[in-house]
């Protein structure tokens, strides 16, 4: 295919000689520059990249856009790929902001759920009260946002039937928790009503170990891992940003799978 | 289209390895602080995800302009077992012929379709590692997550030794750097046959 910038016929020769000056100073080149310096001009206004605080507010507010394009690319049908129980990794890998030596115990006999915000039965609940409700299981891959990787099996009641159970507005933006080692987190509504997104009380079978997130934790199949917070306390429906432990130091919100 | 792609190029790499750092494929091999973009981890994966779409966007305008206008099979094809050898021999010899800097050596050619697929398979495994979920067919074809995440990492190095070579080249025949700033020498009006009719 021809170039579609280069003309079927040259000019009659005449033309060109009687507007030489002024070809000469059309220069595409010259147009390039210009826009360059412009374009250098209006950044250096808009946005000191000298001040390391300025660059970091612009890769977050693209962070947030990118946020937004997850959230579209988010497909709530889905299904995460499922693998044999055979391959669930025993015990799982344990990761946190603290040493696996610092993990701090939840004694599951007077724990409680809070239930906070868009719900209509705010009672607090229990053990036996998660236990009650229908459980689900799934072998999934789990995804460190670090690059690593394992198989794990995991069951409890998925957190839509949790969110239908309490009432909760399911039109709500947000779903946030708190938790016992003090690592607050919150996702999307609609993440929230995943069928692989589970309030886990077990793992490959048998009950939620300490180091794991007795007496239940989040775990979803559809984000990194670092969305998924153990030793859950509480659980709040909101239309207002919660945001989350490692978001505030930078992390992308969505982190979606 | 090139110098944008050049800063885009080194911060997706630089962040790149910054991101790499945390979880490293090779075992015991780091890339030291000064190399990577971004303070910690988190910003250099803020980089790298911003970084993606001026890579992506430069990289259609590239790939289509050198489709639509015909550049690619002037200037890429055909290329010549025999050619290959003879420049890799004169070059081995410091004999880099380049007089006429608008015309590629059949190693220039082929480099430059290597490094060309190197960056488009670099977003096909770049998008399979961001959403293995979304994407889990695709995941699949390259054969599970962390096989992607190591061809992801295997396109970087092509890409780097590419620019290794690319840029000492460039820096032996310094008058193709002049070339790449102000957009190459003014070709004579030729008489040329195209899509069957003479111009």
């Amino acid at each position: 295919m021809r170039s579609p910038f280069r003309p079927d016929s040259l000019p009659d020769p005449a033309i060109l000689d009687n507007h030489r000056p002024l070809i000469n100073s059309l220069e595409r080149r010259g147009l390039l520059r210009g826009g360059l310096s412009l374009g250098a001009l209006v950044m250096l206004t808009g946005c000191d990249v000298k001040r390391p605080e300025a660059v970091k507010s612009a890769l977050l507010a693209i962070s947030r856009l990118n946020d937004d394009v997850q959230a579209l690319l988010f497909n709530p049908n889905k299904l995460a790929p499922t693998y044999p129980a055979s391959m669930i990794l025993r015990p799982p890998k344990f990761n946190a902001y603290y040493d696996v030596m610092n993990v701090k115990p939840v004694d599951g006999a007077t724990w409680r759920l809070e239930v906070s915000g868009l719900v209509a039965d705010k009672r607090p609940w229990t053990v036996q009260d998660l236990q009650a409700l229908p459980q689900s299981s799934m072998v999934i891959r789990h995804i460190c946002v670090e690059g690593w990787s394992y198989i794990g099996g995991w069951s409890g009641p998925t957190l839509r039937s949790f969110l239908e159970h309490v009432g909760a507005d399911l039109r709500a933006r947000y779903v946030a928790f708190r938790t016992a080692d003090d690592y607050p987190s919150s996702i999307d509504m609609a993440t929230a009503l995943h069928p692989q997104t589970l309030l886990a009380t077990a793992y490959g079978g048998d009950t939620l170990t300490d180091p794991f997130g007795y007496p239940v934790r989040l775990r979803m199949s559809t984000k990194l891992g670092y969305k998924n917070p153990k030793w859950i306390t509480a659980i709040e429906v909101t239309n207002t940003y919660p945001g989350g432990f490692w978001e505030a130091k930078g992390f992308p919100w969505f982190a979606g799978l | 289209m090139h110098w944008v792609n050049v800063a885009v190029m080194l911060v997706m790499i630089t962040s790149g390895w910054g991101i790499y750092d945390d979880d490293v494929i090779v075992r015991g091999f780091h890339f030291s602080p000064f190399w990577r973009l971004g303070d910690w981890a988190a910003w250099s994966l803020n980089w790298h995800f911003a970084g993606m779409w001026f890579l992506v966007i430069n990289g259609l305008f590239y790939l289509g302009y050198g489709f639509a206008t015909g550049r690619f099979r002037e200037k890429l094809l055909p290329i010549r077992p025999a050619e290959i050898v003879r420049t890799v021999v004169d070059t081995l010899h410091l004999k880099i012929a380049h007089e006429d800097i608008t015309v590629y050596n059949a190693v220039q050619k082929l480099l430059y379709i290597i490094v060309i697929l190197a960056g488009i398979a670099q977003v096909v495994t770049g998008i399979a590692i961001w959403k293995p979920v979304q994407f889990s067919g695709l995941v699949s074809l390259l054969g599970g997550f962390q096989t992607a995440r190591v061809l992801h990492f295997a396109g970087m190095t092509v890409i780097v030794g590419f620019l290794i070579i690319h840029v000492t080249l460039a820096l032996f025949v310094p008058k193709t750097l002049w070339a790449m700033l102000t957009g190459g020498p003014k070709l004579k009006p030729r008489t040329r046959v195209e899509g069957g009719h003479a111009t």
